[in-house]
């Protein structure tokens, strides 16, 4: 009798175990609504003085004159990460593939824990690598006069999303069968002409989530980019001329405006940009994920 | 004899890459290292920084780093150990668990500056806490809850199904299943994503500088959770764009190097022995 009673009152604590389980889960969707509500709301208050066309389409901004176009800061997000994107990918996806293929055990068992270590730097440190090493190389090699601008920034950045593009597509081209592999070689392809063909292109949907990742990641990197990207709220219209990003100028300017003041605002919703940017490319990475090849 | 060559050379390629990544990483962990070495000693780790005069240290700033790590920590890691045993033992394939995992995954992507200013709305204005520990604390919460939750996930489904099915035969209730067979086993994996997390967060700033702010108490090893709490990261940040001390650069390169030094161990040294244990125990080949 009293064993079973005891045991009556296990059962009741593992139902109560599990809601209190639930309820942590839950909260991760309590706070990403809260995030999306508050930062969203704060934002779209500013389309009370300044005109959703004025702030996307116009590239004037002059807080103290109550202009508020925020294009310039839109294309210099666009450019650095396009352009990082452009100089990451193939450095990162042949090193995946150098990773997952070619790479004796002990050389691949030293190089996950380096590629974890790329994410570990903080990106103070890569801004700081980028200020104090990067653009006096450049202003010595280009000879440009500053060296600041959108071709460093996209530098830093390709570095950054290294780890991103490498971890994934490494996961990716892993988990491709080994029997795709070895019917191509038997059929007499070369090892390189199986990877490009047989290989690459079964783990595409990996490959391309990497890259939707990395490019996520490259937007809403912050400090290095402040750090090495000029700070000029000018279109980026050269590789070498200082200019700014969505996240370069919150940082540098939110200290100074007052909280719900327009400024205060405008900064919010290019923060607002930034969240449904990250929020498309988490859906995108979903419907690429949803589409599997092989 | 086209495609050998051709093979070859694209081989000679791959090989030449792997070792570029290899490269650059040493190359940067060796450059911090040799500029910031130099600069530190223990006065420089312990006393207090300077506004406007050369030799100030960085003791506030690096007790603060530590601070708000252990405290974010203490909060996130219940709770995301809790979603993870929910997303790995619990979760069915309905309707909610979608909803949940798109959510951590939504979280993971937010960049850290949106975090920062929505830390900046709840925490130090609605909640009047203002730029203290406390509210960088909660906002670091916001980061590191989605690391944590994946890696809890991650190390309790790599127990063998065949540990629980052992412990429910023998009439054990799930809950005690799974607090004394399947968490012991996955103990080493969430710690040692715990450190790897504790090392991402610790050179965090742009969720910091609008939460816990660009000063530092005036008192040293202040435990206020309301007093200000500017981190060794958000330091090495504010002053290679708005610091006033002359000797900035070598502060800034003792700070890189400092902050390089702890990833370090974070990331080598502590999970070595996580690693071995997970070895012997069978759950990681």
């Amino acid at each position: 009798m009293e064993k079973g009673f005891n045991h009556q009152r296990k059962l009741i604590y593992d139902r109560y175990v599990r809601y209190l389980f639930i309820a942590c889960a839950a909260l991760m969707t309590i706070i990403i609504f809260s995030i999306i509500f508050f930062v969203g709301k704060q934002g779209l208050m500013t389309f009370h003085d300044v005109s959703p066309i004025e702030f996307f389409l116009t590239d004037k901004w002059a807080p103290s004159m109550n202009k508020y176009g925020a294009l310039s800061f839109i294309l210099g997000s666009v450019a650095v990460t396009m352009l990082a994107i452009i100089i990451g990918t193939p450095i990162g996806l042949l090193g995946a593939i150098f990773m997952s293929k070619i790479a004796p055990q002990r050389l691949r068992s030293l190089m996950r824990p380096a590629v974890d270590l790329y994410v570990a730097i903080p990106s103070v440190v890569y801004g700081y690598i980028g200020l104090t090493v990067m653009i006096p190389f450049i202003r010595n090699f280009f000879s440009v006069s500053m060296g600041y601008g959108v071709f460093v920034t996209a530098v830093i950045l390709a570095i950054m999303i290294l780890p991103t593009i490498i971890s994934i597509s490494e996961d990716a081209l892993n988990g491709v069968p080994k029997t795709l592999e070895e019917a191509s070689l038997a059929l007499g392809a070369t090892y390189w002409q199986t990877l490009y063909k047989v290989v690459v292109p079964s783990a595409a949907p990996g490959i391309l989530t990497a890259i939707v990742l990395a490019m996520a990641r490259a937007i809403g990197e912050t400090m290095a980019v402040q750090m090495v990207i000029g700070n000029t709220p000018l279109l980026p219209l050269s590789l070498f001329s200082p200019t700014a990003t969505l996240t370069s100028d919150i940082v540098i300017e939110m200290g100074n405006t007052p909280f719900g003041s327009v400024w205060g605002n405008a900064l919010f919703l290019m923060a607002l940009v930034l969240l449904v940017v990250s929020l498309l490319m988490i859906l995108l990475i979903k419907r690429i994920g949803a589409r599997r090849y092989a | 004899m086209n495609a050998k060559v051709v093979n070859k050379m694209a081989i000679c390629i791959l090989w030449l890459t792997g070792f570029f990544i290899l490269l650059l990483l040493f190359t940067f962990l060796g450059y911090i290292l040799y500029k910031g070495l130099p600069v530190l000693s223990a006065h420089f780790i312990s006393s207090k920084s300077s506004d406007i005069s050369a030799g100030g240290g960085v003791g506030g700033q690096f007790f603060n780093s530590f601070y708000l790590l252990f405290l974010s920590l203490l909060i996130s890691v219940p709770i995301a150990v809790g979603a993870g045993i929910y997303l790995a033992e619990y979760a069915k394939n309905n309707l909610l668990t979608k909803i949940i995992r798109l959510s951590t995954e939504s979280l993971a992507t937010v960049p850290s500056i949106v975090l920062g200013l929505f830390g900046m709305i709840i925490f130090v204005n609605k909640m009047g806490l203002g730029f203290s520990i406390l509210s960088g604390t909660f906002t670091l919460v916001l980061l590191n809850l989605p690391l944590l939750v994946r890696v809890t996930e991650e190390s309790i489904k790599l127990v063998p199904k065949s540990y629980r099915e052992a412990s429910l035969a023998m009439g054990a209730t799930k809950w005690q299943t799974i607090s004394k067979v399947v968490l012991p086993s996955a103990l080493a994996g969430i710690i040692t994503g715990i450190i790897l997390t504790a090392g991402r967060a610790l050179g965090e700033t742009a969720i910091l500088i609008f939460t816990a702010g660009t000063t530092v108490s005036r008192h040293m090893f202040d435990t206020d959770v309301m007093a200000a709490g500017e981190t060794l990261a958000v330091h090495m940040w504010y002053l290679m764009s708005v610091g006033l001390v002359p000797d900035r650069d070598v502060i800034a390169n003792g700070i890189g190097a400092l902050l390089i030094i702890v990833i370090l161990l974070f990331n080598l040294i502590l999970t070595i022995p996580l690693r071995i244990i997970q070895k012997r125990t069978g759950i990681i080949k």
